[in-house]
């Protein structure tokens, strides 16, 4: 930490800044989530900083919110997509063969289709709950860290230790989770640093065409639409939790820079 | 005798860190004549590329000049702005880099990349180049000179690729060579082609030369004089017969010893031994090329096989296959009188315990994020069950053997030993399996002559406490003097001559071993003279 770069120090910030806003978001807000308070694009006030929504709801209290919803469901779904990708990634990567090869089949065709519209084609199949939502992104996302653990572990597999272990007839849950994954885990912690602003976005993008998180939930992407009427009449309203998933997602790569920067092993 | 063209007086660098910063080199002091060619000599970590790179103006990532002048033909290197320093390096002063198959370019044919610093100071124009290219490939002996300027770096053997990388640096004319370890990647039939022919053309154009190696048989063949470096200092330097023939100073005569470890032999085995291991008419595909036929091969329990060989002669792949990480496609495999199958996962885990493998790199054989403790732990937990106190107390006494302090290494990643320290966990951990066969797949051939020696003894000392038998893959065959009881010549993965070590390594030889046998340098300035003489004359 010390050593970090002044870029990944303010994203190291702005993330913990957002972690707590986003626990602390009952205590924090003014009022409920979904609480109508006043009437609809009321201007900035001493009761309402950041005025009132559409509907007449409390936009900061909804913008509070929305970090818990938002970035929960997100970090939730990355984690699993890392889960299903990296495992499997690295025990095809390990054992080679035909495992290797069904897995990279199926890898193949969930990347040949263009990801927004298989969500969209999923998500009419399975109906939009958030529960499905957070599956079938994972599923998609998995892919991409599919690949980067596969060719990780086939990189690593070369080294003469993992011969030795081989040789020495470990199985495999001892190659890949003992020999392999801790010498790419930093490749891995960036990639999914990465992946998370990725889930992120393409959350906020669902939500946004009315297919992510569902009303009355708050959540950013869907109260940049709801408000998106108001750049016509000069407000910032829709401005403001387009901000936050701007600046979330640049604080997070910043991180992700260095962290990749970190295990590269470059002096600068 | 003129102005020197290379000065340096009182050359200090060191790590750039404020804190905990290290003297890489203190106070180094050299001249360098025109035509001339002075040797460095130093175990690794001396500082003796450091300072190779130095007298190019140089420092390498994180270093820094401290102190001290570096004078070439009159310009201070130091001072220089890079715009100069760039001017210089390539055209006048040129640098052949120990891994020529790393120093390529792997997209890019060989003549393009080699003219562009000649071309680009604008000297000679394109055609003339490559013209002067295929001469002096034609000069250093490389087969067929013109053909060869168009391949790609990876069509080109290592040795032949590390001819072109000084083609490369002769060629814009260069007042001063730097030539760090050319030859070290090569096996020993190659480096004597390789050094002849840098020698040659070196002395026919009058360059003066830096030439660095770790190995001071093989400088004393280049040298006019010889610096010895130790931990950043000069230990010592002298013209090189004086050097050889009186050193001052004992760490210079320390390197000469090192190659003096004979292992006492021992005593034939009886003839109703049951053999360890039992090799019949082994034969071995890559695909379709064969790299192993006919291999048929006896080890006995406290006996040392070491097989030599030049690099392709198939002597890596028979390590493979005994240790079951190639099938091989023909023959039977015994051991200790069972029947081992080809491939590793068909053995039984009593077979793979009893069979260990050492590998040539130490850097790769340990796990970077497994500490010392858990590398060698980890066989006994696997094989023998232990756990805990047990198995902490077996690690500190398998380090302990290894001539490693428990307390100091114990907790150590990788990361944090020397090559020669990681060699020796290597064999920990080996042991550690409670083995019967060890395979040493060129195990010193990383390191440097004096800890090669002690890895040497220490291998010898545990063979006679444990009654292990070892398998010696090497290139070498002055490890073959030292440690071998039998040996086995192979070419083109078949057995050239196999015997008794002093049956194989004493005259009548036939071609093949006299050549590998003659090609070990020797402490004399004269051995390579010697050498080449004895060739002309047989051919």
């Amino acid at each position: 930490m010390k050593s970090a770069p002044a870029s990944a120090r303010f994203g190291l910030i702005v993330v913990a800044g957002y972690g707590a806003l986003a626990v602390l978001a009952p205590i924090l807000a003014p009022y409920g989530e979904t609480q109508i308070v006043g009437l609809e694009f009321a201007d900035w006030s001493a009761q309402h900083w950041l005025g009132t929504d559409d509907l007449g709801r409390d936009v900061l209290s909804r913008l509070l919110y929305g970090a818990r919803n938002t970035i929960g469901i997100a970090v939730l779904t990355t984690a699993i997509a890392a889960l299903i990708g990296g495992v499997a990634g690295l025990v095809a990567g390990s054992l080679r063969g035909w495992v290797d090869q069904v897995l990279g089949r199926l890898v193949d065709v969930l990347m040949a289709v263009p990801s927004l519209i298989l969500t969209l084609l999923m998500l009419a199949i399975f109906g939009t709950s958030v529960v499905s939502m957070i599956l079938i992104i994972a599923l998609i996302e998995s892919t991409r860290i599919f690949r980067l653990a596969r060719a990780l572990a086939m990189g690593i597999g070369l080294f003469d230790y993992v011969t030795t272990a081989r040789l020495r007839g470990e199985g495999l849950a001892w190659i890949v989770f003992r020999e392999i994954l801790p010498n790419a885990s930093a490749p891995l912690i960036a990639e999914f640093g990465l992946r998370f602003s990725f889930v992120f976005l393409f959350i906020a993008t669902l939500s946004f065409l009315g297919l992510g998180i569902q009303p009355p939930t708050a959540d950013w992407g869907s109260m940049v639409r709801d408000n998106a009427t108001l750049i016509a009449y000069g407000q910032m309203a829709p401005l403001l939790p387009a901000a936050a998933i701007a600046l979330l997602t640049v604080a997070v790569n910043f991180i992700v820079d260095w962290l990749v920067h970190q295990s590269s092993g470059l002096a600068d | 005798m003129g102005r020197p063209l290379l000065t340096i007086r009182g050359l200090t660098m060191h790590t750039g860190a404020q804190a905990g910063r290290t003297e890489i080199l203190r106070g180094i002091d050299l001249e360098l004549q025109r035509g001339t060619i002075l040797g460095l000599v130093g175990e690794s970590g001396s500082g003796k590329s450091t300072l190779g790179l130095a007298s190019m103006g140089y420092a390498r990532e994180g270093l820094q000049f401290a102190s001290g002048v570096i004078l070439f033909d009159g310009i201070d290197l130091i001072r220089a702005s890079e715009r100069e320093r760039r001017s210089l390096r390539g055209a006048r002063i040129a640098y052949v880099a120990q891994s020529a198959a790393a120093s390529f370019n792997p997209a890019r044919r060989l003549f393009d990349q080699s003219i562009e610093v000649a071309v680009g100071a604008g000297h000679v124009r394109r055609r003339d180049a490559i013209g002067q290219l295929i001469e002096l490939y034609a000069r250093l002996q490389l087969p067929d000179p013109g053909t060869l300027a168009l391949r790609y770096p990876h069509r080109v053997s290592g040795g032949q690729l590390q001819r072109a990388m000084t083609a490369m640096a002769m060629l814009p004319r260069p007042d001063l060579i730097v030539f760090d370890e050319p030859t070290t990647a090569l096996d020993v039939t190659t480096q004597i082609e390789v050094l002849s022919a840098i020698r040659e053309v070196v002395a026919a154009s009058q360059t003066a030369a830096i030439y660095i190696s770790h190995d001071l048989a093989l400088v004393a063949q280049m040298a006019d004089r010889i610096m010895v470096l130790r931990r950043g200092q000069v230990v010592e330097e002298a013209d090189t017969r004086q050097l050889l023939h009186a050193p001052r100073e004992s760490y210079t005569r320390s390197i000469w010893a090192a190659n003096d470890f004979r292992a006492a032999p021992k005593p034939i085995p009886d003839a109703q031994a049951t053999p360890l291991l039992q090799a019949t008419r082994v034969g071995a595909w890559y695909g379709r090329t064969p790299v192993l036929r006919d291999v048929s091969l006896t080890v006995y329990a406290g006996r040392t096989l070491a097989v030599v060989g030049e690099s392709g002669s198939g002597k890596s792949t028979l390590a493979k296959v005994i240790a079951g990480l190639l099938v091989p496609g023909a023959g039977t495999l015994e051991f200790a009188g069972c029947c081992l199958k080809g491939g590793f996962r068909r053995r039984t885990r009593e077979q793979l315990c009893r069979i260990q493998l050492i590998s040539q790199s130490p850097d790769a054989a340990l796990n970077p994020r497994q500490r010392v403790r858990d590398s060698i732990g980890r066989p006994l937990t696997f094989y023998h069950g232990l756990k805990g106190a047990a198995r902490e107390r077996r690690v500190r006494q398998l380090l302990t053997e290894l001539e490693l302090d428990p307390d100091r290494y114990a907790a150590r990643f990788p990361g944090e030993l020397s090559g020669g320290q990681k060699q020796r966990v290597c064999i920990a951990r080996a042991l550690a399996a409670e083995p019967a066969l060890v395979i040493c797949d060129e195990v010193t051939s990383g390191l440097d002559q004096i800890v090669a020696q002690d890895t040497l003894k220490l291998l010898d000392r545990l063979q006679r406490e444990r009654d292990l038998a070892y398998i010696f893959i090497t290139h070498d065959l002055a490890i073959v003097r030292a440690i071998a009881d039998d040996v086995i010549v192979m070419k083109n993965g078949s057995i050239a001559r196999s015997g008794h070590r002093d049956d194989v390594l004493s005259p009548p030889y036939d071609p093949y071993t006299e050549s590998l046998l003659s090609s070990i340098p020797e402490m004399d300035p004269d051995w390579l003279d010697r050498v080449l003489e004895r060739r002309r004359g047989v051919h």
